[in-house]
This record gives structure tokens, sequence and C-alpha cells, in this order.
């Protein structure tokens, strides 16, 4: 399709300026030549209905989650209330001004409260700080937290521990936190490999990063000596939340013995991905690393709520104004939705989601055996390594033909441990006959490949394009639109 | 079974049966005894959806928002009026609710839309890369510092007053991460004073500077002159000055960011807007966030992919160029759709505009008696004043007594910056009429009455 710098034409416009109301002054009496524009911005020239037409029509090439099925492991595509838009569209919400008086905004600061008070409930840990703007951000709050405590005790660490099947977030904050990642290996049955993390935690040691369950969707039993392995060094428990969709109301961080977590509300909360964001990152912690949370920090005051600045031992700022509120909002009507209950009877089914749909994958494990076949959490691997070897698939080729299939596919070729790894999460909010015809699909995609295995290897068929050369487009870049005068 | 959960009782059992298990409970035996809740989470029991309509919009009519009060508020996020067009597609299904494109066959449109938006950024930087977005402005920053971490040796940041102080703060916090050291150069006359930037600026030792395009006094900044470094030059620009300001790309600034709230979206109590990021091809390869480029399908048509992933964390791992995963997609839609929206020549308009009512308020409020231009520096969409009052608590009293009638002033600037006590920041946007200019003049000035000075001259 045109992009929109290839559409419309010259002095077309879908702005009209409001009246300047004040004298025309000469631009070049208001600013210095050495500091004005000369070249124009070359941005499109288009009318209102050129324009609406062509991102509707844009729209129009995605998959979302309100027209199918989306089980991308990590990623929990539960559906996205519409409720939540309207709250967060209410003026009282989305026409604050972020500076503005905290006494003149105490609806959205007791709000704040109130998802603070909630997500600390669920995480068990009394503290939470909802600034982060995403899980990675929250990440890299969580070990310039962890910085900072070793320090304020005079104790300068330099490791962090992530095991291998971590998501990719983990070892690259580490990095920028300034850390060095050491990897920890998983064991037989899919867990912490213990012996390999006693033999690595030391006094240099950090943090440990952790998600459980896990990214292979199992949940580690072994946590508590997880957790006591690792304070016995000194060192501090960190939970990526990225899974926590799988354990509200049976268990929490806190309890599991996590000092820090951070919380994806565009995950387990619900706020919609946006097709890449925006996502927000809240951290809740426990009481010995309270005292470096960022601020502001949101405090209980005579007049009800306010921001504190004065925090000593903070860790700083860590990103603009409040955090990203819209997203507060969204999350908070979620959970008054749910209640307590139903927060956990989201995870329960969640995880009911996933084995069920792992009983029903069974029938195709001679091609797709499940990684460390067990019972799961809210998501499952399969291993499509003997599909490859047996009918001449990969496992791109089977979520390519997912797509002519309607569905979006599993995460694919994650976690690494796993090879030609399916990482699928159903999440709570579909139903059974979902389930079913998705695993349908996938038996007919095997049956189809054990006939002809082209029909899989040159899918998509029905996509608006089909595949693409992403090997020549990296080697290649070519990243912003080419006007006509530059060629001349 | 709340309502958005489709398993009932008679689903339930059918499932554990073909699961092979009796109880949900079976499927957390993993879970050991000693770090089980044990009780129900404490909280209160799920509402119906009119039920908690009613309690978030009771709350939201608490807070008084810029549709109850003529706002003069900015400092980094401000008033500005986004076309209905961009709500709703903000709002469609296609936009609102698929992952980040990891598969491009089916996510053409968003992968397009970041193509487009990355053109946009780059055409109004005048940099020639543009990445998809990153958090806001503050975070672009502070990416911006991490790059220049990666791209040499240096040890210490040089950062003007100029630059907004949650963006300086971000920065800060981050470097003490990977232990950079942050250096502050102060302003004169409203600007970043030059010979002390120059004497800063100097030696191998810095890796990145900061400045900011107009500052956040408001004044328009001598970028070209203060660029002349080794060091990796970042401006942090107010993309609605854009189209009347020199590009950054034209001044020597290698890399250029911004908030893109100003871009067709929302307040939203300070997020989830966008932040933009720009670069000279010398950082392509360590650029923060998603790129899309442009490539062809099998059948050699057209098409999008999220492109250079050999930079990002899930390919990369610990040797990635940055962490970030999730960042601001829809946000940076409203963004690319704004700069369509108001197009090659509104960009233009709209920067005019904004610039002569900005000289108007501040020449109108500048009569106030006692009432003084920070600096005679050029302005462009904000400007900063000084108060006839004793410091920042009478600062605040003089911005409640205007509040009082319906105007909110401004941002009182003594709390960011000690050396302005008395400094009040005034921001125009399109939507701030030349009378309500004129409103914010009566108003400041009575309110001022009551301090003892504010006649007219």
């Amino acid at each position: 399709m045109k992009t929109i710098f290839e559409r419309g034409g010259e002095g077309r416009r879908a702005f009209s300026p409001p009246p300047t109301e004040v004298p025309e002054v000469p631009i070049a009496d208001l600013i210095p030549a050495a500091m004005r524009r000369r070249s124009g911005a070359r941005l499109p020239e288009v009318s209102e209905p050129e324009l609406v037409r062509h991102y509707v029509n844009l729209s129009k090439r995605n998959f979302d989650l309100d027209s199918g099925f989306y089980p991308l492991g990590s990623c929990t595509m539960k559906h996205n209330p519409r409720l939540h838009e309207r709250v967060a569209a209410l003026p009282g919400n989305s026409k604050l001004h972020p500076l503005q008086d905290p006494g003149s905004a105490l609806g959205a600061l007791e709000l704040m409260w109130n998802l603070q008070g909630a997500l600390a409930e669920i995480a068990g840990l009394p503290h939470v700080s909802l600034q982060p703007s995403a899980g990675s951000h929250g990440e890299l709050a969580g070990l310039l937290l962890t910085r900072a405590y070793h320090e304020d005790r005079g104790d300068r660490r330099m490791k962090v521990l992530t095991p291998d099947t971590a998501h990719g977030t983990n070892p690259a904050t580490v990095t920028m936190a300034g850390y060095e990642v050491v990897k920890v290996e998983t064991s037989a049955d899919g867990g912490v490999d213990l012996d390999d993390l006693r033999a690595k935690a030391d006094e240099d040691v950090a943090c440990l990063m952790l998600t459980n369950p896990n990214t292979l969707g199992l949940f580690d039993s072994n946590i508590e000596e997880i957790a006591s392995i690792v304070h016995r060094v000194g060192a501090t428990l960190y939970y990526d939340g990225a899974n926590l969709n799988a354990v509200m109301g049976v268990t929490r961080p806190g309890d599991m013995g996590f000092d820090i977590v951070h919380f994806n509300l565009h995950k387990t909360f619900t706020q919609p991905h946006g097709g890449g964001g925006p996502g927000s990152g809240p951290i809740a912690c426990s009481d010995r690393i309270e005292p470096y949370l960022m601020t502001p920090h949101l405090v209980r005051t005579e007049e009800g709520f306010g921001l504190d600045y004065d925090r000593p031992k903070s860790i700083g700022r860590l990103r603009g104004f409040q955090g990203n509120y819209g997203t507060f909002v969204r999350a908070y009507a979620y959970i008054c939705s749910l209640g307590g209950d139903g927060l956990q009877d989201a995870s329960e089914t969640a995880v009911l989601n996933a084995n069920y749909l792992k009983a029903r994958l069974a029938e195709y494990s001679d091609d797709l055996p499940i990684a460390f076949d067990r019972v799961c959490a809210h998501e499952f691997c399969i291993s499509g390594a003997p599909m490859k070897q047996n009918l001449g698939i990969s496992t791109l080729d089977l979520a390519k033909r997912l797509l002519d299939f309607g569905f979006h596919p599993p995460t694919v070729y994650f976690p690494l441990l796993v090879e030609e790894a399916l990482l699928v999460e159903p999440t709570e909010t579909e139903t059974k006959e979902t389930l079913d015809a998705f695993a349908d699909a996938i038996g007919e995609i095997l049956r189809e490949a054990a006939k002809d295995p082209e029909v899989a290897r040159q899918a998509p068929h029905s996509t608006p394009v089909r595949r693409l050369d992403e090997a020549g487009a990296a080697r290649n870049p070519v990243i912003r639109q080419r006007f006509e005068e530059e060629a001349r | 079974m709340s309502r958005y959960t489709a398993v009932a009782d008679s689903d339930r059992a059918e499932m554990l049966a073909r699961i092979g298990v009796d109880s949900i409970g079976e499927l957390f035996a993993d879970v050991p005894e000693g770090v089980r809740l044990g009780r129900p989470i404490d909280l209160p029991s799920g509402r119906s959806e009119q039920a908690v309509y009613a309690h978030l919009r009771e709350l939201a009519a608490r807070n008084v928002s810029v549709e109850d009060e003529v706002t003069f508020l900015g400092a980094g996020m401000y008033d500005v009026y986004s076309p209905a067009l961009i709500e709703m597609l903000m709002e469609r299904s296609e936009f609102l609710t698929p992952y980040t494109p990891y598969q491009p066959e089916v996510s053409q449109g968003g992968l397009q839309v970041m193509f487009e938006f990355q053109t946009a950024i780059s055409e109004l930087t005048a940099l020639p890369v543009s990445n998809a977005s990153v958090y806001e402005a503050p975070s672009a920053v502070a990416a911006a510092g991490y790059l220049a971490k990666l791209a040499n040796k240096g040890s210490r940041f040089v950062v003007s007053r100029g630059v907004h102080p949650h963006s300086r703060q971000t920065l800060a916090t981050l470097a003490k991460g990977y232990g950079i050291e942050v250096v502050e150069v102060p302003l004169k006359d409203g600007v970043t004073d030059p010979d002390l930037w120059k004497s800063s600026i100097r030696g191998g030792d810095v890796a990145a500077v900061f400045l900011q395009q107009p500052n956040f006094l408001g004044a328009v900044e001598d970028i070209a002159a203060l660029s002349e470094t080794e060091a990796v030059v970042t401006c942090a620009c107010d993309p609605q000055t854009l189209g009347i300001l020199r590009p950054p790309g034209e001044a020597g600034v290698d890399i250029a960011v911004g908030e893109g709230q100003s871009l067709g979206n929302r307040l939203d109590f300070g997020g989830p807007s966008f932040g933009f990021f720009a670069a000279t091809e010398e950082h392509l390869r360590r650029m923060p966030g998603r790129i899309a480029g442009e490539t062809r399908d099998v059948d050699g048509q057209r098409g999008f992919v999220l492109t250079l992933q050999t930079r990002e964390q899930h390919i990369r791992r610990e040797r990635a160029t940055s962490n970030i995963c999730t960042s601001q997609a829809l946000n940076a839609l409203a963004g690319v759709v704004y700069l369509a929206w108001l197009g090659r020549r509104g960009i233009v308009e709209l920067g005019e505009l904004l610039a002569r009512r900005t000289a108007f308020a501040r020449e109108l409020l500048g009569r106030i008696e006692g009432v003084e231009a920070l600096s005679e520096q050029p302005v462009v969409r904000e400007f900063a004043l000084t108060l006839p009052v004793r410091g920042p608590v009478e600062v605040d009293q003089v911005v409640a007594a205007c509040r009082q009638q319906g105007v909110h002033p401004g941002y009182a600037l003594g709390r960011d910056y000690p050396e302005f006590p008395d400094g009040l920041l005034v921001a125009i946007t399109e939507q701030r009429t030349r009378g309500e200019i004129e409103r914010l003049a009566q108003v400041l000035e009575s309110a001022l009455a009551d301090f003892g000075g504010g006649k007219t001259r």
C-alpha cells in the first residue's frame, strides 16, 4: 500500500489554523535568522477524507485481539474491556495536567493510591511505585534499587544472575544497570539448577532475576530454597512479573521471598497493547528496599494525598511526571471489575485453559512434544524439532500456516533452550471452543504437511502480504520514505 | 467467574476430565505449601460494569481538568487540540489491541505506521534515522546518554540547566547505574551560559552534551553555536516548534529527542505519550527500540518488517543496545496522524501562530507593574516571568489566587530552579485565545495587587 507521503497533492490540507488574533508580526522580527528553519519539513499534504481513509485501510492490514485468538506466550493477550477506554477518556482523567497542584487532582491520586494498595496485596509486598513505563523499565528500577541498597551498606557488587530461560529484557537490563550477567542453568525438570545456583551465588552477586512460573510455563517448586540461597549471600531476589497471570490468589512474590517485583499492567491487568505500547511496569518492594524508591513518591497527607520529592536515599526519578497514568486508570478499573475473587478466578482459569490446550495438543506429541511435560502454569512450551524432522516443516512454517487459519501464532523460537520452540499462552478469556479450534487447526496443518509440506513452507497464503525478506531489510535498511527530490 | 471469562461449570468439568485431574487445585500442585497465600486476596469483590463506571466517574469528578479552567501550565506537556479523527483511529481494535508486530504478514498496518512515523520525525528533525518511539522525553534523553556511553569512552555528561528538570534527573538516575558523572552548566540571560558551556564541553572525557530547544524557560537557544564539540550532541526539541525553528540536524546535533504529547496525544496526567529519538546515520546500529524497514515479500509486493533487530534485547540479550521492549506504539500512531493532519504548511502555520501569540502574551504580561520577562531571548511557545513577590511560597499563593478566578497562570519555577525563586513559566498553545491571554493579564494583575504590586504601567 502507498504511504501517506505518496498520497495527496500540493496545497491539500486537513488542518485549518485558528485565526492568529494578535498582531501579525513578521517571524523574522521574533526569531533571529540563525535559529529559523529554512528547508521545509516534507510532511504530507492531504485532505481529511484522504487521511482517514489511508489510516483506516492501514488498520485493516493488522491482526488484532478483538478479532481473533492471540496465544503469544509470555504476552498475556487477554480481552481488553472497552469500559477501560471509556473511563480513561473521562475529562477528569484524560485532561489533567501532570504538574497541576496535587490538591486539584485528589481523585487521580486516590485512584493511584488504591491501585498501589491492590498491587501490594497481589504481590505480597508493602510498597509500590507506579512510575516505570513498561516491564523492562521496572526491571531497570529494580536493579538500580538493588545497587542503591547495597551501596548504602558500603557493599559494591558486580554480578547479577539470570536463568538461561530468562526474557531477553533481563540480561539487557543487567548490562544497562552496569552489572555483569552470570547465567544460571536450567535443571532437567525445567527449573533453576540448584547446584549451579549454589556454585554461582557468592558475595559478589547483587541480585537474582527470576520469573516464576518461568518462561517454560513451569512453576519452580524449589523457590524457597532458591530464595534462601540468594538471601544467604546478601543478594536481592527480583521477580519478573511477566507471568504473574498464573498465580494471583494462589501465591505471591512476597510470600515466595522476592524483594522486588514488577507488574506488567499491559499483560496481567489488560491495558491494551496498542501494537507495541503503551505499557506500564509498576514495581512493589519490601521494607528494606523502600527507602530507595523513586521520586516523586505518592503519600497520604492531611489534604488527602500528595507527592513526596524529599527522599534522601531515593535513586531519583526514572521518567517524566508520575508515570503512564492512563494505564493506571484501566488497570484499576479492571481490578474493581474482577475483585479479589475474580483475579484468583482469572489465574485459575488461565492455568486451566493452558493445561486443557496442552492436553489437546498432546494428541500431536509425535511431531510436537511438550517440552518438560508436566502440569503447566498459564503457558506451556512445545518443540517443533520432531515435526521438522518427520514432516519437513519448521516452527516458522507452522506459525505462518496458522495465519491462514485465522490464528495469531504462539511466540516462536523462545525460550532459546528449547529447539524450534513454540510458547503457547491462551489466557483465561478464551472459550473452550476457541482452544479446540486452535488445536484442530494444528492437527490439520500437520496432516496437510504429511501430504504436501510445501503448503506450509510457502505459507501464509491469505494475508495482505506473504513472507517478507527480513534479511534483505536488515542488510540494506530503508527505514524512511525516500522522496523523489532526493533521487534527482 | 467474571464476565471476561467463558469457562462455566460444565466446561470446567469437561476440561478437567480431558486434562486428567479432578480439580483446579491439582493444577497448582507445584506451588509449595510454605508459599501459598492460603486465603482469598483481600480486595473488594468484583463489581458490575455499571458500578465500576460510576466509581471511576466519581473519582474523576474530583479532579480539576483543563476543561474546568483556562490553563497556561506547560513545562513539558501542553493543552493542545487533537483532532477528532485521532481518537477514532486510536480506538480502532486493529490499532488498539494487537501486540508488537512479531508476525509482519498480519501486522502491515502497524509496521507501515512505524515507517511513516520514522519518516515524519526524520523530516521534522532533519536527521536521517529515527526509531519508532521510546517512552517519553526524559527517557529519550536518558536513552541518548546510554547510546553515547556505547559510542565512546567518555566519562562525563554535560547538561545545560535549560534541559527539563525531569530529563536531567532521569539521566542522572540512569547514568549512576553505568557510572558516568553528570555535570550541569547554568543559564545566563535565560539561555545556556556560552562561556561556561564551551569550557565544560572541552576535553576527550566528555561522552555527551545535552541541550533543549526551546529550553525549559522557553528561550530559543543558539544550538548551532553550542554544538561545537567532539562529544555526542543531544538536543531535546519541542516538535510543535520545528516548523519554524532551525531543525537540530542542521545545527550540528547528533541525536534529537523530544516529547510527543503535543502531537495529538492527551495530557493524561503525564502519560502515556511518546518520546521520539532521531540520530545521524553513524548511530543507526546503536539506536534503542523498534525500527521498521521497507522490504518485499516473495511475490515482490512491498511490505514492512521490524528491522535491525540484532540491536535488541530479544536477540542480543546482554549485548543489546537498550533493554526497551514494549514502547508507545499507539501514542506514536497519534503522533504521525497528527503530523499528517497538520501537513507541510500546517506545521509552519501552527509554529508561527504560537510564536506570535507567545510574543504578544510576554509583552502584555510584562506591562504589569513589577512583572518582568526573565530574559529578552526569543520565545515561541512558552516564556518565563519574574513576579514582584518574595519567594516560591508567594508564587504559589499568586497561582492559587489566579486559579480562584478560573485561570491557571503557569508553572512556579522555584521548586526546580532555586536561582529563580520568583519565576513563573507561562505556556501558550493554539487553544489559548487572545481573550484568554488578556484575561490572564487581568487576573494576574489583581492577584499581585494583594502583594502590593501589580498595577499596569
